[in-house]
């Protein structure tokens, strides 16, 4: 039984603190230019987020996850346990990407903090789906393709099981990376 | 009747879901749908049938994800017959037809992705091409979400084959597509590449879809094809199921029949029962007839400028004539300076960009689609190539993502049979001037009759009124003093006599008197009294702004004034500004402004400090000193990288202040460096700061942007004499590549030293893969850089100084 939607999730509030550490300040120091940034950036998020749900079961050669198979034991760790998982995929669209473009050619310093604000605003909304699917059941942290064991090339088979495509408009890049950039998929167990 | 007729007689019922179906009939998550053609044959066949069956007058062929991305080469071809020969088995000898499905390619373009728009132009070219063998009567491109796609996949389906073409768009919630383009600019630019039906799929049910089907009733031509899904998906008992009921998607459907829709069918969640019902609906309705709207406009990717509603302003100051500073920033591809000037005729209040790179140092063919795509990557505004060499022409406009504005065409034979094919392929709106082989008429009827000579002759390639806009040339008064006048004249007659839109390229006229603007502008108020729709003209002059403004005001298009208002406000702050005390942003010299890291500040102090003192001595006594204390600051950790990052754009703004005092003197030739992120990866935010620096610290920068492939960082190596080499890598899956660029340098330029930095790296790392040296961050490799040119001065006993 599979139990999947697309939802799109309204404005979420900016963490500052969390920007200023992906653009390289310390604790404590906002960059400049950051209420600028935030202001241009505002009108070129979208918070889009598609999901399936999958049963997973341990067999001799790894874990089966209901869309692919993988031998790998970190996020057989990360899963103990869990007879379910959450497979998401969240995005905030092409506009971030746009800006991060346009300022590469234009500013740097800007170019920068774009980037740190499109990280910022994907794991929020990361956070948002999981606390909000976290509501009905006991859901362990995520856990993406490319961190620890578990190799990057299962975007492929994420993007077939939800599938990205056509449900978010995502393409995926022979060398495995998302377009739009400011995209994470990710598996949650419970 | 042939098919091109039959889309525009009346309705046209299409299927509804073919993806749905399979998977009911047990196609595997994951499994390629388009492989059924030859292992389920009898599937497709009968979901085809169903369709036929209920009514349908077109069905669509189980090819969506059908190209050389997803399927091998040799199998494309066997797949497509398959599926053209499932359709048609399901037809038998009713009177149906048959659309090639198209759906996007699976790959994102350049700039957003990494696939250069030719390549995905062949891809389709070749489905297209196999489709039309296979024996399909149109082609039907659905669900495109991304507007540069799309039109890509219109160019390669009528370079691949003679049949129509039909394209459906995907729309997110937001009403735009995915990457941006809102409905307007959709029609417009696909309108504009000939197509002969256009509108919406998928995306949503009939109601959600209401809002955009009739922005391109109101602004299409062609008929309006509606393929909404059932309404919303939601799970019910563990299966997707949409909340339309046939009976609700029909009522649903009804008043977008009657706004005009003629193509109809489903998407996701529809069935033969939808289309069934659709048949039942359209037995009682009239199609409402097809209109020519006439409308005259150009879009960029995004967004839309049509002509007719005010007068157009066109940057100007994108082209060399006369500019050197300009003409320097194309033979050295200054990227940096070219989009500026791109940016500041946008935030001063451009429509519409002219972009002109001719030089007899320059090769037009390569640099016009070059700049047209890295300015289509900062600014909204759509844009104008201006060459009359027709090969750069066609190279920009084959990949420039919207619907152009072509400078120029003219009356003579040669012109009109090289341009004229190129705005109907391509979609674009001709400018026209007003000669031909006798040269320039001196009378306003003169100018009229190539006019109506033009036309005629475009009309023969199939281009319409909608598709020109007449420029009758403004000629300098101080050679003929009634050059004015019969500019004029001929801007009134052209609107009044052929009903065409007009431009001129309003500063001719002042060409040899003092003080051109005040003329300018006064003679653009009269053509705009005249009848003028276009200005070619510099939107940095403040006269001619307001000329505009004013002209509004007085002529009531500016609605309570408010633009002028708020317009005479800020002239008189920027006058308060300059005239009074100095603002208190906290900076007095160069050298603060740069180690504060304000721009626009450092900019102006720099333009001050030339009076009084030389270029080298402001770069040797403010910008390096302002320079240094910021890196320091960076490596000791009392500043980081967003204010390092701001200081080195001031830095660069006042030294772009230095090369435009001196534009004749060469740049001091700094050690050269090249830069470049390798092969695989495209990640190169790092990369380009380290080269920001680089540059402000003096050396000549190589930038070969990223995914190079390791012979481009080896051939550019050799060609600048570089000393250094930087690589820079972000993913672990691209430092093979890495060593591999470090392994071909070592073989090929043994003497270059190798600087590698990146996320996946290390110093162990690094050395590992045979580095010389691992930045940690910009300012490390910066003073690596140094050592290594100290070094060179050594032994070179200083003679480099």
């Amino acid at each position: 039984m599979t139990e999947r939607g697309v939802c799109d999730y309204p404005a979420l509030p900016v963490n500052k603190e969390e920007i200023a550490r992906y653009a390289g300040c310390p604790r404590g120091v906002l960059p400049p230019l950051l209420e600028a940034c935030l202001a241009e950036a505002a009108g070129a998020v979208q918070n889009r987020v598609a999901w399936a749900c999958f049963s997973v079961s341990l067999t001799d050669e790894g874990m089966d996850l209901g869309f692919c198979k993988t031998p790998s034991r970190d996020l057989a760790r990360n899963l103990l346990g869990c007879e379910r998982i959450v497979l998401f995929a969240a995005t905030v669209g092409a506009g971030m990407d746009r800006l991060v473009q346009k300022y590469a050619r234009l500013s740097p310093a800007k170019a920068q903090l774009f980037q740190a604000i499109g990280a910022e605003r994907v794991e929020t909304l990361c956070d948002a789906f999981c606390r909000d699917f976290g509501k009905d059941v006991p859901l362990r942290p995520r856990y993406s393709p490319g961190y620890g064991d578990l190799p990057l090339s299962v975007q492929r088979d994420v993007f077939a099981a939800l599938p990205l495509e056509k449900s978010l408009g995502l393409t995926l890049g022979d060398n495995l990376l998302i377009t739009p950039t400011k995209t994470v998929t990710a598996i949650a167990g419970w | 009747m042939t098919t091109k007729e039959r889309i525009r007689a009346g309705f046209l019922l299409l299927d509804g879901a073919m993806g749905t179906a399979l998977q009911r009939a047990g196609l595997a998550p994951g499994e390629k749908p388009e492989s059924w053609n030859l292992s389920h044959p009898d599937v497709i066949e009968s979901v085809h049938r169903r369709y036929v069956d209920a009514g349908a007058d077109l069905i669509l062929t189980n090819t969506f994800g059908l190209n050389a991305f997803r399927f091998e080469e040799a199998a494309l071809k066997d797949l497509v017959f398959a599926a053209v020969a499932c359709a048609r088995r399901a037809i038998g000898d009713r009177d149906v037809l048959v659309g090639l499905d198209i759906g996007p390619c699976g790959k994102m373009l350049a700039p957003l992705g990494d696939t250069d728009v030719e390549t995905v132009i062949a891809v389709f070219r070749q489905v297209a091409a196999l489709g039309a063998q296979a024996g399909a009567d149109l082609i039907f491109i659905e669900t495109m979400n991304d507007l540069a796609e799309a039109r890509a996949a219109v160019i390669g389906a009528k370079e691949g084959c003679e049949l129509p073409v039909i394209v459906s768009n995907a729309y997110g919630a937001d009403g735009r597509l995915l990457t941006g383009a809102d409905p307007e600019t959709v029609v417009t630019v696909l309108e504009g590449l000939g197509v002969d039906a256009l509108g919406v799929n998928c995306s949503q049910g009939p109601e959600g879809l209401a809002p955009i089907v009739e922005t391109y009733l109101k602004l299409a031509s062609v008929p309006v094809l509606v393929k909404p899904n059932a309404g919303l998906p939601r799970v019910e008992n563990g299966e997707t199921v949409y909340d339309l009921s046939p009976a609700d998607f029909c009522a649903a459907m009804r008043p977008l029949i009657r706004a005009g829709a003629r193509l109809l069918g489903g998407c996701c969640g529809t069935d033969e029962r939808y289309i069934a019902g659709l048949k039942a609906l359209l037995s009682g309705e009239t199609p409402l007839p097809l209109t020519e709207k006439n409308r005259c406009a150009v879009a960029s990717a995004r967004r839309t400028v049509s002509f007719g509603d005010g007068v157009v302003l066109i940057g100007e100051r994108l082209n060399p004539t006369g500019k050197k500073r300009l003409r320097q920033a194309l033979r050295e591809e200054d990227l940096a300076y070219l989009l500026g000037e791109a940016v500041s005729q946008e935030e001063a209040g451009a429509a519409v960009l002219d972009v002109n790179v001719g030089d007899p140092e320059v090769d037009e063919k390569t640099l016009l689609p070059r700049l047209i795509d890295e300015i289509g990557a900062v600014t909204d505004l759509p844009l104008q190539p201006d060459s009359a060499d027709s090969a750069a022409m066609e190279a920009a406009l084959r990949r420039y993502p919207g619907k152009a504005l072509i400078n120029s065409v003219n009356g003579t034979e040669e012109s009109m049979n090289a341009m004229f094919p190129l705005a109907k392929k391509y979609g674009g709106v001709l400018i026209a001037l007003t000669l031909d082989e006798t040269g320039i008429p001196e009378t306003a009827e003169g100018r009229l009759a190539v006019a109506k000579k033009i036309l005629a002759r475009a009309k023969d390639f199939g281009l319409t009124e909608k598709d020109l806009v007449f420029d009758p040339l403004a000629m300098a008064v101080s050679a003929d003093p009634g050059a004015a006048l019969v500019t004029l004249e001929a801007v009134r007659r052209i609107r009044e006599e052929l009903h065409c839109h007009t431009s001129l390229g309003v500063s001719n006229v002042s060409f040899g008197l003092p003080a051109r603007d005040g003329v300018t502008a006064a003679f653009f108020t009269l053509a705009m009294q005249a009848g003028l729709s276009a200005a070619i003209m510099n939107p940095l002059s403040g006269e001619m702004m307001r000329a505009v403004l004013c002209y509004r005001a007085l002529t009531g298009a500016d609605e309570g004034f408010r633009d002028y208002i708020a317009a005479a406000e800020r002239f008189t702050v920027t006058a308060r500004a300059s005239g009074g005390s100095k603002p208190a942003d906290g900076a007095d010299t160069v050298r603060e402004a740069v180690e504060k890291g304000l721009r626009a500040k450092a900019a102006a102090l720099c333009r001050e400090t030339l009076k009084e003192r030389d270029g080298l001595a402001v770069i040797r006594e403010e910008i390096i000193p302002a320079l240094d204390r910021v890196g320091e600051g960076f490596e000791n950790k009392t500043l980081f990288l967003p204010q390092l990052l701001m200081s080195a754009e001031a830095a660069s703004a006042a030294f772009e202040e230095i090369r435009a005092a001196a534009p004749a003197r060469e740049r001091a030739g700094g050690m050269p460096v090249v830069l470049a992120t390798v092969k695989g990866d495209v990640h190169d935010i790092g990369k380009n700061i380290v080269k920001l620096l680089l540059q402000n610290f003096g050396f000549t920068v190589t930038d070969l942007g990223k995914d190079v492939p390791p012979e481009r960082v080896v051939d550019a190596a050799r060609e600048t004499g570089a000393a250094l080499v930087g690589l820079s890598a972000l993913m672990t899956t691209t430092v093979p590549a890495m060593e591999e660029t470090i392994r071909a340098l070592r073989k090929e330029t043994p003497r270059v030293k190798i600087a590698v930095g990146g996320a996946v790296l290390n110093p162990e790392y690094a050395a590992a893969i045979g580095a010389d040296f691992y930045g940690r961050d910009a300012m490390e490799t910066v003073r690596f850089a140094e050592r290594l040119r100290d070094e060179e001065k050594a032994s070179n006993g200083g003679k480099t100084e």
